[in-house]
């Protein structure tokens, strides 16, 4: 009974709304000729966000309908199933394996309006004219090709994107700074015998391969040509190194989902393991020191983009290029920075943010009140300082980007023996 | 005419269930058989006829050790859960005498089950921990100066799972088969000078064998199946076969995940038909 009286009210109430909206139109920003339109999104869980898709709703029209996968399976759609999407929302090392199935469809950087103000990793790959490029699947080696159709990656700027870069981070290694009790500096410090049965890694083999290597060069076992495209033997040893470690009881248990990761951290199971940036900012928000450690060999980074569904065309493609616009305007920016991810076109952001959170987040400043995120919690007090400094800092110091490796088979099935080992 | 008949009706009778068992047992069955010889690429499985998937997993030396963990679970869980089950099935047929009782103690052994087995196996996580109730007790009686290790994330806190899980599958074959051994067969026994040992050697036990034997089936082929409490309860660390199948599935290598769970799946019938050997459970019921 009292769910009739509920629908009835809402039915009401949705209809003096509709009345109201049309009686006093509002002045929108955005056009508004979108308003029939469904794009169906998938991708990870990251940036995958219902409060993207309210504010797209509201501001565009535009009803993003979004699902939310792992990353082997977001592969296997965005590769097998073209037409189950209108936009894949993946990152650069997804595309790199994606691209050659001719699934997606270019983008013209002359549509994008904010093109010129993406930051130079995603276009030249320098994030400043001096810095060096990093290994793995740097996301410019990906992000262009020749033209409309093409199915090889050009070298350069062509004006013809595969991916708009939304979201991406710098990742280290997570420490619990009161239980270690000395500065922890290198990526090595994860095999150290002070920490046996104390340190944990990820088991997800595409980027647990990454630190493992991370860890293997900084303890100067093995120098890689490229950590992102190992060889059959580096594979070997390195796998090598780490199921020895394993064996001596050097890993408290291994994680798969970020819930399992910030629960070894903090209960204090773990002192010192892999981890991403919203985990230490869940752990922190339990009131339990942690810290995300910036190391001297530098950091392994991710980045990720929304690329068009080939079978994208007229009013719909029309109303994608809106949708990426829209993001690169810099609300959506703001939303993730206050996350502490980065987004492809920071100077929009800015707009959206306090100066209090600009001069944390991104300017490494000394925070001049309460931080929160964009739930309201409240992640750092006035004072406090974003572990590892500023945009340029950390992305300044990224030492591979997440890759696809030419005998991920292989690695794969190694990975899974260290796992069962 | 009235033969064909008959055997026409049978036939009818039997359909249904036949049906559901071809579409739902012997057609899935049939498909992994077939899927394991298939070939895969990162992002897609192929059909072929290879023995590749069979050759890595015989080739490697990690799957001796894995089938052997999970023998060695298999063992100790059903050793664990056998002693445990059969006290607690005796104590309720032989010594609580009012049958009501009898029906509200069996009740109160179920309680754990209205939870989910997931909910029941992850609240250990908190208990043994590190800094967990158990070592925090430890520590406090002055038992132990450091907390255990072993504790947690170990093959301990695994089998320990597994018997907490599983051992109702043991006291309710157990116990049901105990109701029905005829009460002035032991008084027999006891007339003839039997100690109470001997009874339960000679009268008890033997009559019991078909609900031993039940139980064992459940709980050996539960624990040999099982990934999920080996992954949460040894923290990834240890493996059994379901860990390699469930990597294998979460990493899109279905048809090395297939040979596995043909070969997992011929492992348990070998160790079902074996134990079949010892007790005709069909004639016993």
């Amino acid at each position: 009974m009292s769910k009739m009286r509920y629908s009835r009210r809402s039915i009401l109430k949705t209809g003096a709304a509709a009345a109201a909206a049309s009686a006093f139109p509002a002045p929108m920003i955005w056009a508004q000729e979108n308003k029939n339109i469904v794009l169906r999104q998938f991708g990870t869980g990251v940036s995958n966000l219902n409060e993207v898709a309210t504010k797209v709703k509201e501001d565009l029209g535009i009803t993003l309908e979004m699902t939310a996968l792992d990353s082997d399976s977001v592969t296997q759609r965005a590769a097998t199933q073209p037409d189950s999407f209108d936009i894949a929302d993946i990152e650069y090392w997804i595309c790199k394996k994606v691209w050659p199935t001719g699934n997606l469809q270019a983008m013209d950087t002359a549509k994008i309006k904010n093109y010129d103000k993406i930051v130079g990793i995603f276009r030249d790959g320098k994030l400043t004219p001096e810095s060096e490029i990093a290994q793995g699947t740097a996301p410019h080696t990906v992000g262009f090709v020749e033209g409309q159709g093409s199915k090889t990656f050009a070298s350069e700027e062509t004006g013809w994107m595969t991916l708009i870069p939304t979201i991406y981070n710098a990742d280290t290694l997570g420490i619990r700074p009161d239980l270690i009790g000395r500065p922890i500096e290198s990526w090595a410090e994860l095999l150290n015998p002070e920490f046996k049965g104390k340190a944990s890694i990820l088991d997800i083999s595409s980027i647990g391969i990454m630190d493992m290597a991370m860890v293997c060069e900084a303890m100067g076992e093995i120098q890689y040509a490229d950590k992102g495209n190992m060889t059959r033997e580096e594979i070997d040893k390195t796998i090598g190194i780490f199921t020895e470690a394993k064996k001596n009881g050097q890993f408290r248990a291994f994680w798969k989902t970020f819930d399992e990761s910030v629960n070894l951290m903090a209960s204090g199971e773990v002192v010192i393991q892999s981890m991403w940036s919203p985990a230490i900012t869940a752990v922190k928000s339990r009131g339990i020191e942690c810290v995300y450690q910036p190391l001297k060999e530098g950091y392994r980074s991710w980045g990720g983009g929304i690329g068009l569904s080939k079978s994208l065309e007229g009013a719909k493609l029309d109303a994608a290029y809106d949708y990426i616009n829209w993001y690169l305007d810099g609300w959506v920016g703001g939303f993730l920075m206050r996350q502490g991810y980065y987004s492809a076109v920071p100077e929009t952001s800015k707009n959206y943010m306090s100066e209090n959170e600009w001069g944390y987040w991104f300017e490494g400043k000394e925070a001049t009140g309460d931080i929160t995120n964009p739930f309201g919690d409240v992640l750092a007090k006035a004072g406090e300082t974003r572990d590892g400094g500023s945009f340029e800092e950390r992305m300044g110091a990224v030492a591979c980007w997440n890759a696809v490796m030419d005998e991920n088979q292989y690695m794969v099935r190694k990975w899974n023996e260290f796992i069962a080992s | 005419m009235r033969i064909t008949n008959r055997h026409l009706i049978g036939w009818l009778g039997a359909s249904p269930l036949m049906l559901i068992l071809l579409a739902f047992l012997v057609a899935p069955i049939v498909m992994i058989v077939i899927v394991s010889f298939w070939g895969a690429t990162e992002f897609s499985i192929y059909p072929d006829f290879q023995f590749d998937n069979y050759a890595f997993l015989f080739g490697s030396p990690v799957t001796y050790k894995v089938f052997f963990a999970t023998f060695k679970y298999a063992v100790i869980t059903w050793a664990l859960t056998l002693a445990i089950g059969f006290t607690v099935a005796y104590f309720l047929a032989f010594h609580v005498r009012s049958q009501s009782v009898q029906i509200a103690l069996f009740l109160l052994c179920t309680i754990p089950f209205w939870t989910s087995n997931i909910i029941r196996m992850i609240s250990w996580i908190p208990f043994l921990g590190r800094n967990g109730i158990a070592n925090q007790t430890l520590i406090s009686w002055g038992v132990i100066d450091q907390p255990l290790e072993w504790l947690l994330y170990s093959d301990f806190s695994v089998i320990l799972a597994f018997v907490h899980l599983y051992t109702l599958f043991m006291v309710v074959p157990i116990f049901n088969t105990m109701m029905r051994i005829d009460k002035s067969l032991i008084e027999a026994a006891y007339d003839n000078g039997a100690t109470g040992l001997q009874t339960l050697w000679h009268v008890i036990i033997p009559l019991t064998k078909p609900g031993i034997m039940i139980g064992t089936i459940f709980v050996v082929t539960l624990v040999m199946g099982d990934f999920i409490t080996v992954r949460f309860m040894s923290g990834s660390q240890k493996a059994n076969v379901g860990r390699l199948i469930s990597n294998d599935i979460a990493l899109l290598q279905y048809p090395s995940a297939a040979a596995t769970a043909v070969v997992l799946l011929c492992t348990v019938l070998l160790v079902i038909a074996i134990l079949l050997r010892f007790v005709n459970i069909r004639k016993e019921l």
